[in-house]
């Protein structure tokens, strides 16, 4: 089979995790590749610990089991670390970004890797200071795609812009706003 | 106010020949509700003494349009054939003008139904639903509904030796649909057939959901000789057991008031179901009734004196 | 359901199928499509008015899951008994107790005495098709009788996957206008639905109901067959992958075959003729053509994403063995009953039952047990 990548996103509850699988989705469909994105449903409250999940291949993807094995993990919310194991599963040469705004060697320690490679990006700020909301999911696919270069960058922001043109005609600010974010986090996505 | 010249120049919309009961009088009810519509109707029955007697495959009695679906659901199963109208009348594929009525005994109304009534009420269909109460489950051999009446003596709430009759109240559904707030809401007797004519007009008149609960005299469970139907009818009326009165658009009218209240006994006297009643001991179950009718009627006549 | 444009859906919302009512609602309320929506207080209602709209010569549809299914049940029954054509997308989830949101197969199974028509589907792109082609195929003259696309709740239900979609208006002209058999509005000619019968009438129309059951996998590949043509996806009853020369094989129905396909792939690398049998009309049975389909095959373990309880294994499988009892050649047949209120199903848990019939098949022995349960804390 083509190679497969798997993607676990953790957030919690109202944070828009499963949003966050949604539309990195949406870009990976938009690439002309082959995708799935799916939440673990189960009775959330806001504000408990969810995740959510993405495949992303060049071929048709035909597996419905569940995602154990990510080989990328996405962190939105940094205080869901030490209360659940978001290494889970993760290979040794799997790759982290976290939503943060501390450095990665705070949670290097924390976090017992195995050589895994840890970013870092303040999501939430960016967000915050382009968006004006706390929603670190959108700018969170700029940092995803630098970190890991699953995406071709350009083309994903061509193709988000389009979409969310279509989506905000009236509000070209909320169009602006995600744009930077992502690009924001993009740039600014730390490796240690 | 109901012209019986019409009326009877209309010719009968239920053939005769099914197999109510000799004396039955829920075929009454029916043939003074279809008469006074104008415009072709579309009916539906729950399951019941109606539907079994009337839809014996190969023969039906309704020359109408009609449908049986099961027992809980005809306000749920007409309000899809109302949809279905709406729809296709919205999209230019059906052009004439059609009115729906759903009927269902106590049975099917007050208890396993009132939630598919409830419902069907509630989203404003454009439909009458007509309650034809015998005061228990009549088709399926007298078993108590909640339509009952206290102290009855049915095969579920039997007079024994412990217990006489049943223990509870009956329901007031009428009052129930009126809290609905739909546009119209009456009871009516077959004994009063200008009454319940002119009801029915005014129901299947309205734009939007329409209830009566039409009081209907068995004399298998009620045990009458065939004859007497109408008499019983007019007696309950007379006697405040079953008030003829509407609410329309929220405002309550008394529309047949009786020169003299019969006292509830003379009534009950009548009907077998109750004939422990006048067992000594049982005295207060008939001051209980007769109490109940009282507070009724009274809440009643000050509502229409109101106006409310 | 935006482009079949039905004129009523009357529906309750239950999860995971409330999205479907939720998202129609939104078209209806931006005037997307033409159809009354009738939000009915529950699904009993939702069927009785769907059956109430059919009956009025209206294109009935309307969508459920597990406790809505079987709150509706004695309603499924009189939709097929009266003859009405309405097309519900079905979420599989498991039915309680205990209460579980998530995908297993006991709801639908539980109503395949109904006389519905059921068509599987594997992923988010067959249930867009079998939707398509269910109208088509409740619709045609010869059939006229409800049916349901089943599909896996929160595994497809929720989750996001690429589907190709056609323009409206093929999908309409693939469809065509609805010709109902009969119409409460038809005031001209008045009918009565739903007359009580007797002991002299009622076993003949029970007998006139089967009849259609009869055609329905004919008209299926026959509706199969026009789709192709006209949209370029091929459906037959099952999908047969890698069966021609298989001589391990599993029959299964929903997601998993999605699953299992991977699984396969790796064994044929590795030189196994396996294969797989995903069943997608599952009523009526094709029991006929399932055992032409294994009689070659040495060993076939049956998956049941539901327990029947029967004490003798899951609905498929003893469907699966009936229909091979007849014939001359006939693998070894095993059961699996699986999955239960969402347990994943791996790729491990499916290669360890491709081992089971390598082995069987070696020994030609029955297994040890007639059904086991696949994937569960014993």
């Amino acid at each position: 089979m083509a190679k497969l990548t798997e993607i676990r996103w953790h957030g919690r509850g109202g944070q828009g995790a499963k949003t966050a699988a949604l539309l990195f989705g949406e870009a990976v469909l938009g690439q002309g590749k082959h995708m799935q994105a799916f939440p673990e449903y189960g009775p959330e409250r806001m504000g408990a610990p969810v995740q959510s999940f993405n495949r992303i291949s060049d071929e048709p993807i035909t597996l419905h089991c569940h995602v154990t094995s990510p080989q990328i993990v996405v962190v939105l919310d940094p205080t869901l670390i030490g209360t659940v194991d978001i290494t889970h599963g993760l290979p040794d040469d799997g790759i982290i970004v976290i939503n943060t705004d501390q450095p990665a060697s705070k949670f290097r320690e924390q976090l017992h890797l195995n050589g895994q490679k840890l970013y870092t990006v303040d999501a939430s700020t960016i967000s915050r200071e382009t968006i004006g909301r706390d929603i670190p999911n959108t700018p969170m696919m700029g940092a995803l795609v630098k970190a890991t270069g699953i995406l071709n960058f350009e083309e994903m922001i061509a193709d988000t812009k389009g979409k969310l043109e279509k989506k905000f005609r009236s509000k070209p600010e909320v169009i602006e706003g995600n744009l930077k974010a992502i690009q924001r986090a993009y740039d600014e996505v730390k490796s240690e | 106010m109901a012209n019986l010249k019409e009326i009877v120049k209309k010719g009968e919309m239920l053939a005769p020949g099914h197999r109510a009961c000799a004396g039955c009088t829920f075929p009454v009810i029916i043939r003074q509700v279809l008469a006074a519509s104008d415009t072709p109707v579309v009916c539906g029955a729950a399951t019941g003494c109606m539907e079994v007697t009337t839809t014996i495959f190969p023969f039906t009695a309704w020359k109408t349009p009609f449908i049986h679906s099961a027992f809980e659901n005809v306000a749920a199963s007409i309000s899809g054939v109302e949809s279905a109208y709406r729809s296709l009348k919205r999209q230019g594929k059906y052009d004439k003008e059609v009115k729906f009525i759903a009927f269902g005994g106590d049975g099917g109304t007050y208890d396993i139904g009132l939630q598919s009534l409830s419902g069907a009420m509630e989203r404003g269909h454009n439909m009458l639903y007509v309650c034809y109460n015998n005061e228990a489950y009549m088709n399926t051999g007298v078993q108590r509904s909640s339509a009952t009446p206290l102290g009855a003596d049915t095969t579920t709430s039997p007079a024994g030796k412990v217990k006489p009759g049943k223990a509870q109240m009956r329901k007031d559904l009428t009052e129930i649909m009126a809290a609905h707030h739909i546009p119209y809401v009456a009871q009516g007797s077959p004994s009063h057939w200008n009454d319940l004519v002119t009801k029915a007009q005014k129901a299947l008149a309205v734009e939007g959901p329409a209830f009566m609960n039409v009081l209907m005299p068995c004399r298998l469970g009620w045990a009458f000789q065939p004859q007497f139907g109408m008499q019983i009818a007019r007696d309950a009326v007379n006697a405040c057991y079953w008030p003829l009165y509407e609410v329309e658009d929220g405002k309550y009218r008394i529309t047949v008031t009786p020169k003299e209240k019969m006292p509830i006994a003379e009534f009950l006297q009548k009907e077998t179901k109750f004939r422990h009643l006048f067992r000594p001991g049982n005295e207060q179950i008939i001051e209980a009734i007769q109490a109940e009718i009282d507070t009724r009627w009274e809440t009643l006549l000050k509502r229409a004196e109101m106006g409310c | 359901m935006k482009q079949i444009n039905p004129d009523v859906c009357a529906a309750y919302p239950i999860t995971p199928a409330t999205e479907i009512m939720q998202i129609f609602a939104s078209y209806v309320a931006d005037g997307l499509v033409d159809t009354e929506l009738v939000a009915v207080e529950s699904e009993h209602s939702a069927m009785s008015a769907s059956i109430g709209a059919a009956a009025a010569g209206a294109r009935s549809m309307t969508a459920t899951s597990s406790q809505g299914l079987a709150l509706m049940w004695e309603m499924l029954y009189i939709a097929a008994g009266l003859r009405l054509p309405i097309v519900m997308p079905m979420v599989n989830r498991a039915l309680s107790a205990p209460i579980n949101i998530h995908c297993d197969h006991s709801d639908s199974m539980g109503t395949r005495d109904s006389g519905w028509i059921q068509i599987n589907s594997e992923n988010a792109q067959e249930v867009y098709d079998n939707i398509i082609q269910a109208v088509r195929i409740a619709e045609h003259p010869d059939i006229q009788l409800p049916a349901m696309v089943t599909y896996d709740g929160f595994i497809i239900s929720h989750a996001m996957e690429p589907v190709d979609t056609y323009e409206t208006e093929q999908v309409r002209k693939f469809i065509g206008p609805y010709k109902p058999m009969y119409s409460l509005l038809d005031i001209d000619h008045p009918i009565t639905v739903g007359a009580i019968d007797l002991t002299d009438y009622y076993f003949e129309h029970r007998r006139a109901l089967a009849e259609p059951t009869f055609h329905v996998l004919d008209v299926a590949e026959q509706v199969a067959a026009d789709f192709e043509r006209e949209f370029g996806r091929k459906y037959g009853i099952f999908e047969l992958y890698k069966m021609d020369d298989a001589e391990v094989a599993i029959v299964v129905l929903g997601s998993t075959a999605g699953t299992a396909k991977v699984v396969i792939d790796g064994l044929r690398q590795n030189g196994v003729k396996a294969g797989m049998v995903k069943v997608r009309m599952f009523r009526p049975f094709p029991y006929k053509q399932i055992a032409e389909v294994l009689s070659s095959t040495k060993a076939v373990a049956v998956l049941d994403r539901s327990d029947g309880l029967a004490g003798m294994g899951g609905p498929v499988f003893g469907e699966v063995r009936s229909a091979l009892y007849d014939s001359a050649k006939r693998p070894i047949t095993a059961n699996y009953i699986y999955g239960l209120g969402g347990r994943d199903i791996t790729l491990a848990h499916i290669k360890s039952v491709y081992d089971d019939l390598l082995a069987i098949a070696k020994s030609g022995k029955l297994p040890e047990k007639l059904f086991s349960y696949l994937g569960v804390r014993e």
